[in-house]
């Protein structure tokens, strides 16, 4: 290997320091500054979600509601009520006689969250309690298909609710059926590996961040339990706003999609720089920031850990539907500019 | 104060009086005046640190007040019918978690047929929910059991349903005395939850519960509504002291003192028997009437100590279990059950999906009960003739078509029933 | 809180159920090498320096550096770090500036004039050390360090060696040098200089000696026959370099050919362009790919004007001129002559063919054994005769700085347990942390910083420090490109990313502690360990 010899002028010899060498992309780091660090990093975090819950090794959506309330939680100095859909979440954390949760926490149905939380927030407005701050959370089932109509009623009012949506792409806690946000060729109970269209069909499921922007409620974000400092500068922010405020988390879950339990944040970290995952923010109808990929890899680098997706590596030759998925992929990038075209990733 | 105003608006006032926090809107005939009236109230500031919120499903309406209460606010909601079942699901969820949620439900028919006009189909659908139901038999009594609602859901932790005949009370103009918000004050204390969403005290509510406890859970609930039924009686008799009327309460009789007949009934028809009792006691029949305001807790002992010197019971219920016949008559008789002689007891279902309850034919049918008792349920005023070429032309035809099409048609070629 | 039955929970109760039963795999903090640490030949704890150095604690970083080398501002110059070439970050963008972080240290301590610190009792042990090149120093300071009395005899006037009388100043200035050999002497350690030994049994005899370091390096050119005329001028490396460190500069003349491909041919052809030289030509048989010499100083050879002649050997000198036959490599690789000849102008001609060590010290010691030129050691570096040891150049192995720096630590050690009547056994290696077992996400794209190098104009005509020292912010920053391969250093991952908070983080300084009551064994803290320092094992069930 040869050294690259170059001459410098002195005053490019004196690089600007800079704290990212370690650090940006770790939870936390003792050379960073306290505040640089994330809230997980803290020992004084709250594990709003704490020990002892019965989620499945590796399961990414307690992994995405830890990460998600424990911000909020810093943001609101723990004046945080959380309203929880049913789903693997609810049962998880709080089956009798125990629960996980360190916040106040209700549970009503599955698909009325987003109602019981306006109801919350507007308790606490006439009860004169400015500073309690209402989170509603559920899987995509119960926001994207049962939920959806008080979630879009929740946002068309504007309401000062923050609601959450873990998704996982598909009905797990009942034994993984589709949901409208289970990807394309996906294996579930309901969309099975038959016939001449295996998995679940193309041309179906729907974008809620998009339908969210659409209500041009004051934010809108994705993210991904990949990207920790990401997904808590958003809720935070998120926090700093009043009114209806939507993000959904990327949480991978092992037994849904037939991964390796400890791949749950290595998935969610290859559905975003494969483009099949964007990750976005927008505000009062406008998208003003995007996380661009940063290690671009083939939509195939994704599907291969996934069991779900296993049929699509059979048979030898290149199933033509991994490039309809990649297609999906380069759509997305091209759509939110996920690449840099100047830059070193293009 | 007396007021002339439609039964509606007269509720809206006393609900307001009540200092609601939190009102769920969402329009569904025949309930929607009283909503508005409220919306009117806070809109003008009339009514005070209240959010109403305009929801997008009745659905939603109950589970914001279902939010709101859990997080220590009084909520209210009112709904109807299909909007009654369209909540369902959360009906039961307000009750399985205790939360003292009042809600008028204008009573009216399920569809399909659709239809808007009055019966009890709707508060019957919900009789098993959990929910204490209360039935008001005059407008009065629907101001004044709205506020006996919120003393009694609050002390229980449990939701009250407030059953109002739609249109019949709903929509009549008539004379009201709407009580003084000192008055409603001095009966009605602030809300002091048994248990709220507090930041302070962080607790986990609506958990999932298995068979180790969830007998006991449902027993509890059960309990509650036994308590119930000594609170409905003390909370109606403190509620005359303040405002010098009787209403509520589980039941009362009317006439019923040395009466061969006694009737049951639930709701605005009260009226009309009373006063076809009032007639039939001119021509020496001894009959009266047990009036039943609580309907969940079912008053089984009272209503036997009611019941038990009569010779014959006769239920008149707006309401149809298909297939069983009329719930309250059912009810009644768990109430009969045990008595060494109890009464002959006879079914009438009357005035489904609006159609007028007479007292022409309740004279009929109180005859007929006393002299020709009949097996089963009676429908009221049956075309008789209608159903049988209907039933008739189905066992022909296979594709027959639907039925409620088909009587509309052979009602429009047919004079009406009465002209026959 | 008095609650309603079964519905209502108090908060935080799920700690009872203790989810740690379901595990099958269990997670553990390793510790596994770096390859850096592997790979130097001083065994310096490169990962342990630069930690400290990241944080911006020099004083402790130098002090944990010279606890295995005392030389960082030499080494910083002059080795070839291997470290480098075997750093994981190269698989990110490129090796992390191991080299320059040590040179800064190195000119930091002697900029503020940082000790070691005294040495404990003395053992009463009295250990003889025969050479004060690297290997020779690094063995007395150790020695030093361990409590023992050091002597060193050195044959030279001066202290250093090769590095005094090999490399040139414009690579390692004296100064530099001369700072770091007086911070040995201050530990006590007595140097002799102009004391050649000529007998070693002798000299331990007369010395009262309980023990010997011998590193009398390899100082006496290779020779080869070259048929040359009589005014011929026919020098070696080894000298023209040596006699730059005297009053009279070597004259070669203004067109100087220096024969061999290793870097002391460079040294050579580039001191002699800053002496003045029009020309100089390096004369190689083979091509540029096979040359021993290290590819950078090529490069900056070449930059400095110096040529070069590929496929070459000298088959005749005379004055003013040589005759060089083409060469052409064989099927394996060999240069074959071609029977093409050319002529060159000549002033001088200037041999760097290699070293052979002197071992007239030795004569006589019955035991010892010599092989191919060079001393035989056992692996604890102990020749065949009890209580006398050799490094450096003068044993087998590679002949640089950095290993004969490493030869002088490790046969300290062998030779302080040697007269406490013991073995020194190392500390098992760990497994290697190679770049697999990292997960490199998680580290910033943060390019190597390269040291400002000197002004072409300025080197080939001064004898000025071609590379410059990185300056304290890019020391920083190029210590914080350390990946920390297969040692924890606190990044909060594995506390942050377990989904069952199964990690207790301990504090700054303490690391973290698994949570095994209700750690699930998932392995997603071992998987987004950023430096392969968690492993997964099986559960014993």
């Amino acid at each position: 290997m040869t050294p690259p010899v170059t001459t410098l002028a002195p005053e490019e010899a004196v690089q600007k320091l800079k704290y990212y060498q370690k650090g940006t992309f770790t939870v936390g780091n003792r050379l960073v500054a306290e505040e640089q660090r994330t809230v997980q990093a803290s020992q004084a975090r709250s594990n709003a979600l704490t020990c002892g819950h019965r989620a499945c090794q590796g399961c990414g959506e307690a992994l995405g509601a830890r990460y998600a309330i424990d911000a909020a939680m810093r943001a609101t100095n723990n004046n945080l009520i959380a309203v929880n859909a049913t789903g693997c979440l609810e049962v998880f954390t709080t089956p009798y006689p125990e629960s996980s949760w360190q916040l106040p926490w209700l549970h009503s149905l599955f698909g009325n969250a987003a109602a019981v939380a306006t109801g919350v927030a507007a308790a606490m407005r006439v009860k004169k309690r400015p500073e309690v701050r209402v989170i509603a959370q559920g899987g995509d089932g119960g926001t994207t298909d049962i939920g959806f109509q008080c979630l879009s009623g929740m946002f068309e009012r504007n309401d000062d609710v923050l609601y959450i949506c873990y998704d996982n792409e598909g009905y797990m806690n009942t034994g993984v059926q589709r949901s409208s946000a289970t990807p394309p060729t996906a294996r579930t109970a309901t969309t099975p590996v038959l016939g001449p269209e295996p998995g679940n069909v193309f041309g179906t499921g729907k974008s809620v961040p998009k339908i969210a922007v659409a209500h041009n409620i004051p934010y809108v974000a994705t993210a991904t339990v990949a990207d920790l400092h990401d997904l808590e500068r958003k809720v935070i922010k998120a926090m700093s706003i009043h009114g209806a405020r939507y993000i959904q988390i990327n949480v991978p879950c092992p037994l849904g999609w037939g991964s390796a339990s400890h791949d749950t944040i290595r998935l969610a970290r290859l559905a975003v720089e494969c483009g099949l995952y964007p990750i976005f923010e927008a505000e009062h109808g406008k998208v003003t920031q995007v996380r661009k990929i940063r290690r671009k890899v083939p939509v195939q680098d994704y599907l291969k850990l996934q069991r779900r997706f296993a049929h699509l590596f059979k048979g030898g030759h290149e199933d033509p539907r991994i490039a309809r998925l990649q297609a999906i992929c380069d759509a997305n990038i091209a759509e939110y500019g996920l690449v840099d075209v100047t830059g070193r990733d293009g | 104060m007396l007021k002339q105003v439609e039964g509606s608006h007269a509720m809206a006032e006393a609900i307001a009086l009540c200092r609601p926090e939190v009102i769920c809107a969402y329009p569904i005939t025949p309930q929607t005046h009283i909503v508005e009236g409220l919306g009117e109230l806070v809109k003008e500031g009339a009514l005070v640190d209240c959010e109403f919120i305009n929801v997008e499903s009745e659905f939603a309406a109950l589970s914001v007040a279902i939010g709101a209460s859990a997080a220590g606010a009084r909520a209210y909601t009112a709904t109807a019918s299909q909007g009654l079942l369209f909540m369902a699901e959360a009906v039961y969820n307000a009750s399985g978690l205790g939360l003292p949620i009042v809600m008028t439900l204008g009573n009216r028919a399920i569809g399909a047929p659709i239809n808007i006009w009055n019966d009890h189909s709707d508060a019957m659908s919900m009789r098993d929910a959990g929910w204490l139901q209360l039935f008001a038999e005059t407008n009065q009594e629907a101001v004044d059991l709205h506020i006996q609602a919120f003393k009694l859901a609050e002390e229980l932790s449990m939701p009250v349903m407030v059953c109002v005949d739609g249109f019949i009370l709903t929509h009549a103009v008539e004379r009201i005395d709407i009580p003084t918000q000192q008055q409603v004050d001095a009966y009605l204390p602030p809300y002091d939850p048994v248990q709220v969403l507090d930041p302070a005290e962080p607790a986990s509510i609506g958990a999932m519960v298995g068979p180790e406890a969830f007998t006991e859970v449902r027993f509890l609930a059960h309990y509650k509504q036994t308590l119930a039924l000594k609170l409905i009686p003390e909370f109606s008799a403190e509620f005359a002291k303040g405002f010098g009327r009787e209403t509520g309460g589980l039941l009362r009789s009317y006439r019923a003192e040395d009466a061969d007949m006694l009737v049951v009934a639930m709701g605005s028809v009260c009226g009309t028997i009373k006063d076809t009792i009032d007639e039939m006691r001119d021509d020496g029949i001894r009959i009266g009437l047990v009036v039943i305001v609580s309907f969940r807790p079912f008053p089984v002992e009272a209503l036997r100590n009611a019941l038990a010197g009569a010779k014959d019971v006769v239920v008149v219920e707006k309401s149809i279990a298909v297939g069983m016949g009329g719930q309250l008559a059912n009810n009644v008789d768990a109430s009969l059950r045990n008595l060494p002689r109890p009464p002959r007891l006879h079914s009438s279902v009357a005035g489904l999906g609006g159609r007028p309850i007479t007292r022409t034919s309740l004279h009929h049918l109180f005859r007929q009960a006393s002299v020709q008792p009949w097996e089963g349920t009676n429908f009221l005023d049956l075309n008789e003739r209608v159903v049988g070429r209907e039933i008739h032309r189905t066992r022909k035809t296979r594709r027959s078509g639907p039925t409620a099409e088909n009587i509309l048609r052979q009602l429009a070629k047919s004079v009406p029933p009465a002209a026959e | 809180m008095e609650h309603p039955f079964a519905i209502t929970l108090d908060a935080g109760t799920s700690l009872i159920n203790h989810t740690g039963s379901w595990r099958t795999l269990r997670p553990e903090y390793v510790h596994r090498l770096p390859p850096c640490n592997h790979a130097c030949p001083a065994g310096e704890d490169i990962q342990g320096w630069l930690a400290y150095a990241e944080s911006g604690d020099y004083e402790a970083a130098w002090r944990a550096l010279t606890e295995n080398n005392p030389l960082p501002a030499v080494m910083g110059r002059v080795c070839y770090h291997p470290c480098e070439t075997a750093c994981n970050r190269a698989v990110l963008d490129s090796s992390v500036g191991i080299n320059s972080v040590e040179r800064f240290l190195g000119d930091l301590a002697i900029k503020n004039g940082w000790r070691f610190a005294a040495p404990p009792a003395a053992t009463g042990k009295k250990v003889l050390v025969v050479g004060a090149g690297p290997s020779g120093l690094s063995a007395a300071y150790h020695l030093a360090r361990l409590g023992h009395g050091v002597t060193i005899q050195e044959a030279g006037p001066a202290p250093g060696g090769m590095m005094r009388f090999g490399i040139p100043k414009y690579r390692l200035p004296r100064d530099v040098l001369d700072a770091e050999v007086r911070r040995i002497e201050e530990l006590g350690v007595v140097f002799n200089y102009n004391a050649k030994v000529a007998n070693i049994a002798e000299a331990m005899a007369a010395g009262g000696f309980d023990a010997a370091f011998l590193a009398v390096g390899a100082h006496i050119a290779k020779r080869a026959y070259i048929p040359a005329g009589e005014a011929a001028k026919v020098l070696d490396a080894v000298a023209v370099l040596r006699s730059m460190e005297g009053e009279d500069k070597p004259l070669l003349g203004r067109k100087v050919v220096i024969y061999g491909g290793g870097n002391t041919a460079l040294d050579v052809a580039r001191t002699a362009k800053r002496l003045g030289a029009e020309e100089a030509v390096i004369v190689y048989r083979r091509t540029r790919d096979r040359m021993p010499a290290h590819d950078f100083e090529v490069e900056e050879a070449i930059e400095e004007g110096v040529m070069m002649k590929w496929l070459s050997t000298i088959r005749n000198v005379e004055a003013g001129s040589i005759t060089v036959e083409k060469m052409a490599l064989d099927d394996k690789g060999f240069p074959q002559p071609t029977g093409e000849f050319e002529t060159l102008q000549a002033d001088s001609v200037v041999l760097a063919l290699g070293q052979d060590v002197d071992l007239s010290l030795l004569q006589g010691v019955p035991g010892l054994e010599v092989r191919d030129g060079v001393v035989q050691v056992g692996p604890n570096m102990m020749t065949g005769v009890a209580g006398i040891f050799a490094g450096g150049d003068m044993v087998p192995s590679e002949r640089t700085v950095t290993v004969a720096v490493g030869h002088g630590k490790k046969a300290a050690r062998h030779i302080d347990a040697w007269l406490r009547g013991g073995t020194y056994a190392p500390a098992p290696k760990h497994e290697i942390a190679a770049a697999d077992k990292l997960n490199t996400w998680y580290y910033g794209e943060a390019p190597k910083t390269l040291r400002p190098i000197l002004e072409t104009a300025r080197r080939t005509s001064t004898f000025e420090e071609v590379v410059q020292g990185l300056d304290e912010g890019n020391a920083l920053y190029e210590a914080r490109r350390c990946l920390s391969c297969g040692n924890c250093f606190e990044c909060d991952n594995c506390y942050g990313v377990c989904p069952d908070n199964a990690v207790i983080k301990l504090g700054p300084g303490m690391g973290f502690e698994f949570n095994l009551d209700y750690c699930k064994g998932c392995g997603i803290c071992a998987q987004e360990c950023p430096c392969g320092a968690i492993q997964m094992i099986p559960e014993a069930i």
